[in-house]
């Protein structure tokens, strides 16, 4: 994906005006089985993940694992500190607790689980990337003013120039041209 | 960039009179224009009344500096305290200022949560605040130590093997404070990051000059608006909302444990913790007025920040206000009838010692002046909105210094009773923290977009697929 030769055909682009209208076009596009295709919007689309056969994100995953490590890891790391390594006996109190543990352990969970989360988020996105061919694209930077862009890549096996365009222009899209690598 | 009001069709299916809600943009703006107003906030020409106000702050934060400096330099004897009131004015600003962050992340989490579609408008903004508080909070509990390169050395507070060997005390809850404080900051951040990456995207691809459209662009990421990355992002983002929630009430209560796990009369008490969380949203939201109200008139963003959310916000002091006179009464009763002469003396000292008149203050200013808001008059006016919300910093400032003076100033031992004088030290350090607040403010509001951009588009009604606006066709389908 990241060869880049310039003047290589990346996607065909085709600009929407409405939620509704991309929302069908989605649909048909869906419906048509291309695989590697994206509906690029100003902001979040209910309804979209449906009609383009999205599955529930897996970010989740990544907070579960970043909250579990910070939970054993405060638990752990308090219990070796306190109990372990140098102990400091006060008042006949135990040397270690869960429960005074607690607080500091679950301030980890959260710290570890919204790490998690953000970076989860960034590796399922593959974000960071500042080089995009649609990036180059004159019309492309209203994607995030007040258009959407529905796109569909030149690599996607059942493309075809002609009856991908036909396909767009069936779905309602205007301005529909080639966004090269 | 300029593009016409969308024509209204029909309603396809209309809402009954009793049911319509007044929208949350007014006057049916277009996508356009809402990222024409906002990012114009921050694109357009520096007016000359920023720079005014700036030069102000930053006196002000250089005062505070300045303060902070002869400190170090001298020790804590330059500030009032003495044996028995080691705390004064350095834990009462600490507490004001974390307490303020705190309305920034109840918009920001809790109401996501809730599916209050009114915080839109208004996350932004003070999540920024939050964030800039909790600057100015951690600022004080680190230099209140005297020998400051302690607190900030590893090994003291943030466990790390120093020459020393030894760790830090996980049984206090001053320790919890750490952890608690440093967290909130942190997932504040990352929250805030978050919710500016499609916003910085707006600004990259409107930038005009190279610099702007690089730097606007780094920190965008490379972000094209894709729906499989927003179908990410919106997952990240509930889940860091589901994940700052417990934050936030964590946070007030682990400050509250500071007070309320030592034996303290007038601290020692189990309602601490809910009753500085819902102190907390008190102050914090009328931090968020104090703000937002002559930013809107400035900016002239009444179409975005309308009357409704300004009752909302009004609506939510009266709430929380209610719970903080609550605990008020609620602390003397148990002082009454829990037979504890020492915590019964504690409470009557506050309201008839030395320091009725802080006590007072405080019942004047949080317990009585939010019920005004139960009037729409008083929800209405701007003017009048941006009155209270002062009157209500005042009193949650006054909350804590009455908390934390008037219940060690007199310890168990009268021979060292004594009342607390704060020095000019203690008073430029507080006033100077809140040019170090405008300071970072100000800077906010000239270089990034100080709404949501893309989450005030989503919540019109033009952003529906299923609404006519949307482009939905008569019968609701598309």
């Amino acid at each position: 994906m990241s060869t880049s030769t310039a003047g290589r055909p990346y996607a065909l682009i085709a600009e929407f005006e409405t939620p509704a209208s991309t929302l069908h076009a989605a649909e048909l596009i869906r419906d048509a089985g291309y695989k590697r295709w994206d509906v690029h919007t100003p902001f979040p689309i209910h309804g979209l993940d449906g009609a383009m056969g999205l599955r529930n994100s897996k970010v989740g995953w990544f907070t579960f694992l970043g909250g579990t490590t910070g939970f054993s890891l405060g638990m752990l790391m308090i219990w070796w500190m306190g109990k372990v390594d140098y102990a400091i006996p006060v008042g006949g109190k135990p040397l270690f607790s869960p429960i005074f543990a607690f607080p500091v352990s679950y301030e980890l969970t959260i710290l570890l689980g919204a790490f998690g989360t953000l970076f989860g988020m960034f590796f399922l996105n593959r974000l960071p990337r500042h080089y995009h061919p649609l990036l180059k694209h004159p019309r492309f930077r209203n994607v995030t003013h007040d258009r959407i862009y529905v796109v569909i890549e030149c690599a996607d096996p059942k493309f075809s120039d002609a009856e991908t365009r036909k396909l767009l222009e069936h779905a309602g899209g205007r301005h529909i041209e080639i966004v090269e690598d | 960039m300029a593009h016409a009001v969308h024509k209204i069709p029909p309603y396809a299916v209309p809402t009954p009179p009793e049911l319509e809600r007044e929208p949350l943009v007014l006057n049916q703006r277009p996508f356009a224009w809402i990222s024409d107003k906002i990012a114009g906030i921050a694109e357009g020409k520096t007016p000359t009344w920023w720079w005014i106000a700036l030069a102000i702050s930053v006196l002000g934060a250089l005062t505070m500096f300045g303060m902070v400096a002869y400190l170090i330099s001298t020790g804590v004897g330059v500030w009032g305290l003495h044996q028995p009131t080691a705390w004064a004015w350095d834990i009462t600003n600490f507490v004001f200022w974390i307490g303020i962050g705190h309305a920034g992340t109840l918009i920001s989490a809790i109401l996501c949560l809730l599916r209050q579609r009114w915080r839109t408008s208004i996350n932004r903004a003070a999540e920024a605040m939050t964030l800039f508080a909790v600057v100015c909070a951690g600022i004080f509990p680190v230099v209140h130590t005297g020998r400051v390169w302690y607190a900030i050395m590893p090994g003291f507070l943030i466990p790390f093997p120093n020459a020393n060997a030894i760790w830090p005390q996980f049984r206090s809850p001053l320790l919890w404070d750490v952890f608690a404080v440093s967290t909130y900051g942190t997932v504040s951040l990352l929250f805030w990051y978050t919710g500016l990456i499609p916003d910085l995207a707006t600004m990259r691809d409107r930038a005009v000059s190279k610099l702007k459209k690089f730097v606007y662009g780094l920190f965008a990421l490379g972000w094209t608006g894709s729906n499989r990355h927003w179908s990410n992002y919106e997952k990240a983002y509930l889940i860091l909302a589901g994940l700052s929630t417990p934050l936030v009430l964590s946070v007030h209560s682990v400050v509250s444990f500071d007070f309320a796990v030592s034996q303290v009369p007038g601290w020692h008490t189990t309602i601490f913790p809910p009753y500085f969380v819902a102190g907390a949203i008190f102050s914090g939201f009328g931090m968020v007025l104090t703000l937002l109200v002559p930013l809107r008139s400035i900016c002239k963003l009444e179409d975005v920040i309308t009357t409704r959310h300004i009752e909302l916000m009004c609506k939510v002091i009266l709430a929380t206000g209610s719970m903080v006179g609550y605990a008020y009464g609620m602390e003397f009763f148990i002082a009454w009838y829990g037979g504890n002469p020492y915590e019964l003396y504690a409470f009557q000292n506050r309201a008839f010692g030395p320091y009725w008149w802080a006590y007072w203050t405080m019942i004047t200013c949080n317990v009585i002046s939010p019920h005004l808001f139960w009037f729409k008059w008083c929800r209405t006016r701007m003017w009048f909105v941006f009155l209270v919300s002062i009157v209500v910093n005042i009193g949650m400032w006054f909350e804590r210094f009455v908390i934390i003076v008037t219940s060690l100033h007199r310890d168990y031992l009268p021979s060292s009773w004594d009342y607390f004088h704060p020095t000019y030290v203690d008073i430029m350090t507080f006033v100077g923290s809140f040019g170090l607040f405008c300071t970072l403010f100000l800077l906010f509001m000239r270089f990034l977009p100080i709404i949501a951009i893309a989450e005030v588009k989503a919540v019109t009604p033009q952003a529906d697929p299923h609404h006519p606006l949307g482009g939905a066709k008569i019968g609701g389908a598309h």
